[in-house]
């Protein structure tokens, strides 16, 4: 399968995503830079994380207006799978793709950790080998992660399963002590309607080798992969 | 002279510096060539007092690629790859502003690191603060960590480990130590010196404003009451310019259109410029209307002395200007020409074409005062090494004392810290932090690279030169402990006013001490820094030389951390236990005071244990390695079990063979001899493990097993201590924050 | 034309930057302080005529970027005095 790994300026997990895709799955894997308006024959983007533009005026509100983001656009909208992961999740939501927003995490600090993250839903592309309640733990490494939405954007997003990712206590319990940015409802990562758009704060690109702590990131990759075969 | 002795004072410059400049320049200079010199005759950029001593360290071995006098050293580590690395102090800035004087550290060293063609993979940072019961001492702490981690996390380097420790003397001088490593080809190593008469002299990056003006001076004179006044000389700085520029010129640099390339750091334009010519004994000559500025109407003086940051100077082979300029449109950066290369060897200034400054490079770079300041023991230092005459129920060995013990700050887990430093960016961590040495894989290669920052203020307060080579076994040794051979260092020297012969005495003893180690151990010194002045109304920080300790392990899957891998492992203790108190984190905690003799360290044995430790690394018996320091034995121990998921330790050791009675279960515990390591022995491999470092004159004992849930630790055959791993963790895990969070209490 | 913005996230959103501030206050012994809100504050130099184009274009702008609808709110103010002041 193709990835395409979209390059903002600021973007600094963009050779994690991109060594995980093509030196650990063995996937075809390039660098897109924003400025581009093509995604050539991607069969899935990734928007890295990172701290695009700075993140001066908000986490990913400027590379929406980047360029390539038409193409991201179309390509999500054609039904494609896109993942946005820390601040790509950020640019998918300042873009419209994915609805809500992050404050600063609740006590104020950039949070780098293992963290619980309970798989919730099994019917994404990137969720698609995973089983609904499994655990994974995978780092978050961000300060503004703590999401939030409307009340009743909350309501629809759990009426329509799309809360895809929480974070859990070791054991799978949706737990404020396992909450750690006080993201509401404990959402770690969520869907489009399409459910081809996913977002997440967690980082399993950092998890796909044991040497470095953890491979419980290797579903996420695991299941785009078998989704495109 | 044109100078009244008010405009000498407030440029730093000395009438005998004065007159040299006169001599040197042929006439006497303008307010600007003033300014020039007045800069980089500093303290901070000439090394005027350290100079003559720095001279005497190892800078030699058959790896080392790039010694001192480039932007960053850099040792080979097989198949073609260098190791650039350097530490950098902050100190100053950090104190007049926590956050931002941290965070342009971290910046600096990040430029000097790629300023050389390599690619930033790993921070670390060496702290010293004052105690946190002082909102003063508070704000610095969040502020520091907090700025540490803004500008480390921006930039996608993580920031692997380091050491913190606390001190009332570093209350009103904070250390800030910023150590970066990067890799690069050795083909690729591009150097800060210009060549090729007629080459393009371009300049990139954040536009030059009024701010950190004399900046270098300030970070050369102590701190006064006046102190508050300099708050505009402190940088902003901006991780996400500095993120293009890593990026833009890290690309630039695979094309070879460029000559040389300079950071713009301490003196700003002034010492890229001169460094540039002298070290490639040519002239440069700009123009400053060309510079781009962020305020206007500023004078060439203001232009080149700013110290703002983000910049960068190149010069560029003539013909390929295209090429480079284009690469940095891509990044939305703007590169100017600013001037050219010339074949005088002179620096030479324009403004909007008319000559301001006019000055021979070698004379700002290299013939700058150099001091030989007299030096002399300080009158108290017999008072300082006597142990103070306690009786036995001031020296406690009870389970209460080791929980005091891991909860201090200086002991208790930093997790508080490292959790605000994304560590893990660029997935090569493989030691996570906390765990042991800062360890990195090499991507493309078997090996990694492990790495660990050492000092010890204290022993060096009562034995500078011993201290100091302490500083470079522990430093090394954590190094091997991960299976790693040491083979660099770099250090940063923080100490207090060099014109006092005490300190100059303190200086001179740990240099002798760093070399004396360096050149025993294999690591040779690569560069580093000098921060002098660290003193506020007289009152001096304790010695502290920071050694940064850099080695290579050829296959990356053979990495120990610290921690028990498993119950049912034999404990075995390299090094023998003399059970010294003197300067003792122990002594620290439980009589307030910092007295007494540091631990002996016999050189010859400590690279013994350290080549034992690098040789077994590939055989498999040792499952994990930890090394004795502060707080000595049983902290060691237990830190062993913490993040274990709880796994105990019962051990049974020999009652150490020091001097007296009084004290000695303390000694036995809590003393800090060095050259000590506690391994996790595979128990069918142990025997012969022995064997091995009886043969390799390590001296190795079994001291007990691991398994069930406990600590415990029996002297001869008796319990001296017991308690369950989860409470001692419990209380390592949890002292540092709840220390920072307690109420703070203001000092009359 | 001069337009200053102030963006400020909306009361139902809640503010850990503006509570640690309060409790930071409270802790140096200003418990007279009952809440803070942190906000961002943008100066624009705006290249239009009158005062109503540059409320407009000021406006238009904070929706589109300075501005995150989801979570903040914006207010401004248009200043037909030139840009001198600055220093």
């Amino acid at each position: 399968m193709n990835f395409a790994v979209v390059v903002f300026p600021g973007s600094n997990c963009d050779h994690d995503a991109y060594h995980a895709v093509k030196h650990v799955f063995g996937q075809s894997a390039e660098f897109v830079w924003h400025k581009e308006t093509s995604l050539g024959d991607a069969d899935v983007v990734i928007l890295p994380g990172g701290f695009s533009h700075g993140d001066y005026l908000r986490t990913g509100a400027i590379a929406r207006f980047s360029p390539i983001m038409a193409s991201v656009r179309a390509f999500a909208e054609a039904g494609k799978p896109v993942i946005g992961i820390c601040n790509g999740f950020q640019i998918l939501m300042e873009c419209g793709l994915l609805p809500g927003a992050m404050l600063r995490n609740r006590d104020v600090q950039f949070h780098c950790e293992h963290v619980g993250v309970r798989i919730e839903q099994a019917d994404t592309p990137f969720t698609g080998k995973a089983s609904v309640g499994q655990m994974l733990r995978i780092p978050i490494a961000h300060g503004e992660g703590n999401y939030f939405a409307p009340p009743e954007v909350i309501a629809e997003l759990e009426a329509h399963r799309r809360v895809i990712f929480r974070y859990a206590s070791a054991d799978g319990e949706v737990t404020d002590a396992a909450n750690p940015n006080g993201s509401v409802h404990n959402i770690a990562g969520i869907c489009n309607e399409g459910r081809n758009v996913v977002g997440l704060m967690p980082h399993p690109e950092r998890a796909v080798e044991l040497v470095t702590g953890s491979a419980d990131g290797r579903v996420v990759f695991e299941s785009v992969i078998q989704h495109g075969v | 002279m044109v100078f009244d002795s008010a405009t000498l004072q407030r440029h730093g410059v000395t009438p005998d510096e004065y007159a040299r400049i006169v001599e040197l320049v042929g006439r006497e200079p303008n307010l600007l060539e003033l300014g020039l010199f007045s800069v980089m005759w500093s303290e901070h950029c000439s090394y005027k007092s350290s100079r003559v001593h720095l001279k005497t360290l190892p800078t030699e071995g058959a790896r080392v690629v790039q010694g001192p006098g480039e932007n960053a050293g850099a040792v080979d580590i097989g198949d073609g790859l260098a190791a650039v690395f350097k530490i950098e102090s902050h100190n100053h800035p950090s104190f007049i502003e926590p956050y931002q004087g941290a965070a342009t550290g971290v910046g600096g060293i990040i430029r000097d690191i790629f300023t050389m063609g390599a690619r930033p993979i790993a921070l670390l940072d060496s702290l010293r603060f004052g105690p946190v019961e002082d909102p003063a001492n508070r704000r610095v702490v969040r502020g520091v960590v907090a700025g540490i981690g803004g500008y480390g996390n921006s930039m996608g380097i993580p920031t692997i480990g380091g050491e913190v420790m606390f001190d009332e003397t570093y209350s009103g001088n904070p250390l800030v130590n910023v150590f970066c490593l990067g890799i690069a080809r050795h083909d690729a190593l591009v150097k800060g010196q210009a060549s090729g008469v007629g080459n393009p002299v371009y300049y990139v990056g954040a536009k030059t404003g009024r701010d950190g003006i004399h900046g270098a001076t300030m970070a050369s004179a102590e701190f006064d009451e006046t102190s508050a006044d300099k708050r505009p000389a402190v940088q902003v700085g901006d991780p996400f310019m500095e993120k293009l520029l890593l990026e833009a010129c890290l690309e630039v640099m695979q094309t070879d259109a460029c000559v040389g390339v300079q950071d713009m750091g301490a003196a700003g334009l002034t010492c890229a410029t001169s460094e540039t010519g002298s070290r490639g004994e040519v002239g440069v000559e700009i123009d400053v209307m060309h510079v781009p500025q962020r305020e206007a109407g500023m004078t060439p003086y203001e232009i080149m002395l700013s110290e703002s940051q983000e910049r960068m100077l190149l010069i560029v082979h003539k013909g390929r200007e295209a090429e480079v300029e284009r690469i940095f449109e891509k990044w939305d950066l703007h590169a100017v020409r600013i001037g050219e290369v010339t074949a005088d060897k002179m620096l030479r200034i324009r403004d909007h074409g008319t000559l301001v400054a006019e000055v021979p490079n070698r004379a700002l770079t290299d013939e700058g005062p150099v001091y030989r300041r007299p030096f002399a023991p300080p009158a108290d230092m017999a008072a300082r090494q006597r142990m103070p005459s306690v009786d036995a129920t001031q020296l406690p060995v009870t389970l209460d004392a080791l929980l005091r013990l891991l909860a201090s700050p200086g002991i208790a887990s930093k997790r508080w810290i490292y959790r605000q430093f994304d560590h893990m960016v660029r997935t090569n961590t493989i030691v996570l932090t906390g765990l042991g040495a800062g360890v990195v894989r090499v991507k493309g290669t078997n090996r990694a690279l492990a790495m660990s920052l050492d000092g010890n203020g204290r022993f060096c307060q009562l034995d500078p030169r011993q201290g100091a080579r302490l500083a470079v076994a522990e430093s090394a040794r954590n190094v091997a402990c991960a299976g790693a051979e040491p083979i660099g260092a770099t250090n940063c020297l923080n100490f207090g006013n060099p014109e006092r012969p005490e300190i100059m005495w303190q200086f001179a003893e740990a240099v002798a001490g760093i070399g004396e180690a360096c050149v025993a151990l294999g690591t040779p010194i690569t560069g580093g820094n000098v921060s002098l002045y660290n003193e506020t109304a007289g009152a001096p920080i304790l010695p502290t030389p920071v050694i940064g300790v850099v080695g290579v392990l050829e296959d990356a899957s053979h990495v120990r951390s610290r921690v028990f891998q498993d119950a049912g492992l034999d404990i075995v203790l390299l090094g023998e236990n003399h059970g010294e108190l003197g300067g003792s984190a122990y002594l620290t905690t439980f009589l307030g005071t910092i007295s007494g003799v540091p631990p002996a360290l016999n050189l010859a044995a400590e690279g013994a244990l350290q080549r034992f430790l690098v040789a077994e690394a590939g055989l498999g018996a040792i499952t994990s390695a930890h090394d004795c320091s502060d707080g000595g034995f049983v902290v060691a121990l237990a830190e062993c079990c913490f993040d274990s998921g709880g796994i105990g330790a019962d051990v049974d050791v020999p009652a150490a063979s020091g001097d007296g009675e009084v004290g000695m279960a303390a000694a036995t515990l809590f003393g800090e001899s060095a050259t000590r390591v506690i391994l996790g022995v595979k128990p069918e491999a142990s025997t012969a493990l022995l064997e091995r470092a009886r043969s390799a004159g390590v001296a190795a004992q079994r001291v007990g097993a691991t398994g069930g849930t406990q600590i415990r630790v029996a002297i001869d055959g008796v319990v001296a201590i017991e308690c369950p791993v989860s409470e001692a963790e419990d209380r390592w895990t949890n002292g540092f924050s709840q220390w920072l969070e307690s109420p703070p209490q203001r000092r009359g | 034309m001069r337009a200053r913005v102030f963006v400020t996230l909306k009361p139902s959103v809640f503010d850990p930057q503006g509570r640690t501030i309060v409790e930071a206050l409270h802790s140096l012994g200003h418990t007279e302080v009952g809440d803070v809100r942190q906000g961002k504050y943008f100066e624009l130099d705006l290249n239009v005529e009158s005062a109503a184009a540059a409320e407009a274009l000021a406006t238009e702008v904070s929706q589109q970027v300075l501005a995150n609808p989801v979570i903040e709110s914006f207010r401004l103010e248009v200043d037909s005095e030139s840009k001198a002041g600055r220093s």
